[in-house]
């Protein structure tokens, strides 16, 4: 589904990632973790195509095709979604427009007429529920007023709609308590499925407690240091990020 | 320096001074003789004076245009006047500057509602004018009020008499019918104690050069509330000055909209003083394409304790525009306890529009609560690619944004009709494709 190839990424004249290799096949999840500053932030920007980052080496494949020539809707219509880290608030647009507009730019991609508004309408009833959202957020303005954890349900919420092929989930945990965690993590999990992949970007172990990944990558330094199973996760809350910092100076 | 160029407006005056409504007034006569004798003088304001910096109004200079001797309506295209009455309203037409019974509609109006040509009313009964005529603004303001006073043809003369509630809106409908006119009114709005109205000004006119120079003198007294829109659409070649000069009585409540889409150049003056524990609100929206230039120009006085004002104007501007707002709040040192807030932001569109924004606070008490801000800038980008991310294209994303800025004015609007005549205009001058009301 995705292929990353010796990926390197330059802000500026700042080289960032240096040389990233992932392999991601459908229906698997993948955890990167990191120490601040590692570039976890960089690869979920240059995967939906947020302008400002230059590919200097190397290339991304995702199902067969390039995926850093396709514009960042393209990209999104293509089947990739971003949960942002940092969600923005759009004052005078209302959630549900957005959700209806994006919904029937997919399906105008894939050559769909639009969505009929009576099925629209119970297909996001549903989500909501599924999120244990208040309807009324519907019809505010998108992220407009919204906790922290209100945005980051919300962006789930928006994954369960456009049903993606390739999920990426920059730091949805930051910022949540524990029950929060508890409901996102539960509609990430609803929407798992057999050709849908995931990759999580984390600083932390604990939301991989609730979504569990098939595979665990280390990113430091711009570079993939270590990749492991599960166990690779506790391990390094258990040793601390130094551990595998130290391990790639040696 | 130059020196001033004399006005060629007033050698003109002579021709038309007999026509003038009010001449049997002595009070008139001799306030229309010293705001000639200022308006001479100097003529329009110059950019020299510090309120008009921003605002170059010698094009007036270069027409000179001509009002009507006499009142007309053969001339008015009733079916486009149609577009800009207001449904569920009662409606107060002025055509070239002269009030129009005919073509105005006043049915169902409480009979203690007092709507009057002010020409006929300085006939009738001047008393009724003079008690309130130049109380909110006097000529020494500046030489468009000076202009005002001298030059006015009619107006409409408003009461709401004291306890009643209006259930509807009135509709001032100013209309220019033909080239190089000049339409000159003057209108006076009494909203006595305890009374409740909403009173919608609009300008409208043919597709041609013409001046504009209406000056509203607003009474909200003890205990009344007013909401008072402006919705100014003239024609692209226009000149266009509003002035709103609004005093405040004790515990009233004042609401202002001002929506400023036409005009080659347009000028807007709302200035409030208000009383003890009065409120007011300014709300602004103008939009600017092309070349136009559009100045908003709002002065609240705090004159006594416990007033509250919250101010917000939002412009966006395209092409070549040019977008003013000059916003002062004036805290008199005995208004203690004053809680004051005026925003300003701006959406630049093009490198070539412009917009000068100079908020003011003059504070003389000691024991007050005032805020300010100002932005002027681009769409957001992180915006821009949030909706990009959610499939929305570059573009559509970035009318989106741009409509929702703007929308958040025209959201405040409750009346269904005058809201939707508003978000047409708004549409109407960004008509990016697929911007529809859905967003909302």
């Amino acid at each position: 589904m995705l292929s990353i190839e010796n990926l390197h990424v330059s802000v500026g004249d700042k080289p960032i990632l240096k040389g990233i290799n992932l392999q991601v096949k459908p229906g698997e999840i993948h955890a990167i973790m990191g120490p601040n500053g590692s570039g976890k932030s960089t690869l979920s920007h240059v995967l939906s195509g947020k302008s400002g980052y230059t590919v200097t080496e190397g290339k991304i494949t995702y199902e067969s095709k390039d995926l850093t020539e396709m514009a960042p809707e393209i990209r999104a219509r293509e089947g990739v979604f971003l949960a942002f880290q940092y969600p923005v608030e759009i004052p005078g647009v209302s959630n549900i427009y957005l959700l209806k507009a994006a919904l029937n730019s997919i399906r105008k991609h894939q050559g769909l007429p639009e969505v009929d508004a009576m099925d629209f309408l119970t297909l996001i009833k549903e989500k909501v529920r599924l999120l244990e959202m208040d309807e009324k957020f519907l019809y505010r303005a998108v992220n407009e007023g919204f906790s922290g954890g209100e945005k980051k349900r919300n962006e789930i919420l928006q994954m369960a709609v456009l049903e993606p092929k390739l999920c990426i989930l920059d730091e949805t945990d930051s910022g949540l308590d524990i029950d929060a965690l508890k409901v996102v993590a539960e509609g990430v999990n609803s929407i798992r499925s057999p050709d849908r992949s995931f990759v999580m970007i984390t600083h932390y172990q604990r939301l991989l407690d609730y979504i569990k990944p098939d595979f665990v990558h280390v990113l430091a330094h711009g570079q993939i240091v270590k990749s492991g199973g599960p166990e690779l996760a506790l391990e390094l809350e258990d040793k601390g990020y130094s551990w595998v910092e130290d391990k790639k100076a040696a | 320096m130059s020196s001033v160029i004399a006005s060629r407006y007033p050698a003109e005056y002579s021709k038309i001074e007999a026509t003038l409504p009010g001449g049997s007034q002595p009070w008139l006569r001799l306030l229309r003789a010293e705001a000639l004798k200022q308006f001479s003088g100097r003529g329009f304001p110059s950019l020299r004076e510090e309120e008009w910096r921003y605002t170059n109004v010698s094009g007036i200079e270069k027409n000179l245009f001509e009002p009507r001797l006499e009142p007309s309506v053969h001339q008015v295209d009733k079916d486009w006047l149609e577009n800009y009455r207001l449904a569920d309203c009662w409606q107060i037409v002025l055509v070239d500057g002269y009030y129009s019974a005919e073509l105005s509609n006043l049915e169902g109006l409480p009979e203690n509602v007092t709507v009057k040509s002010m020409s006929k009313l300085l006939e009738a009964d001047a008393g009724q004018i003079e008690a309130y005529f130049g109380q909110a603004v006097g000529i020494d303001e500046h030489n468009f009020v000076a202009f005002n006073t001298a030059w006015f043809t009619d107006g409409a003369f408003i009461r709401i008499p004291t306890k009643t509630a209006l259930d509807k809106p009135m509709q001032l409908l100013h209309i220019v019918t033909d080239p190089n006119r000049l339409a000159t009114t003057r209108n006076l709005v009494i909203v006595e104690s305890i009374a409740q109205a909403q009173l919608v000004e609009t300008y409208v006119g043919t597709d041609q050069s013409y001046l504009s120079a209406s000056v509203t003198e607003v009474f909200v007294e003890q205990n009344a509330e007013l909401t008072l829109y402006k919705v100014q659409c003239e024609s692209e070649k226009a000149y266009h000055y509003g002035g709103t000069y609004v005093k405040q009585s004790r515990d009233s409540r004042f609401s202002h909209h001002n929506f400023a889409f036409g005009g080659m150049l347009a000028r807007s003056d709302i200035h409030v003083d208000l009383g003890h524990a009065s409120e007011c609100n300014l709300n602004g929206l103008y939009l600017g394409i092309k070349r136009q230039h559009l100045d908003n120009h709002t002065r609240i006085n705090h004159l006594e304790p416990h007033g509250i004002s919250r101010e917000v104007y939002k412009g966006v501007l395209d092409g070549r525009a040019r977008g003013v707002f000059q916003g002062r709040v004036v805290v008199a040192e005995d208004a203690q306890k004053t809680d004051s807030e005026m925003n300003n932001s701006n959406l630049l569109l093009s490198n070539d529009a412009e917009a000068d924004t100079k908020p003011q606070l003059e504070i003389y008490a000691d024991d007050v609560k005032c805020a300010h801000g100002v932005t002027v800038g681009q769409l957001d980008e992180k915006s821009v690619f949030y909706l990009q991310s959610r499939c929305v294209d570059e573009e559509t994303a970035r009318n989106m944004l741009t409509f929702a800025f703007a929308n958040e004015m025209v959201f405040r609007i409750t009346h269904k009709s005058l809201h939707d005549l508003v978000l047409a205009e708004v549409l109407k001058r960004f008509p990016q494709q697929g911007i529809t009301q859905d967003w909302l």
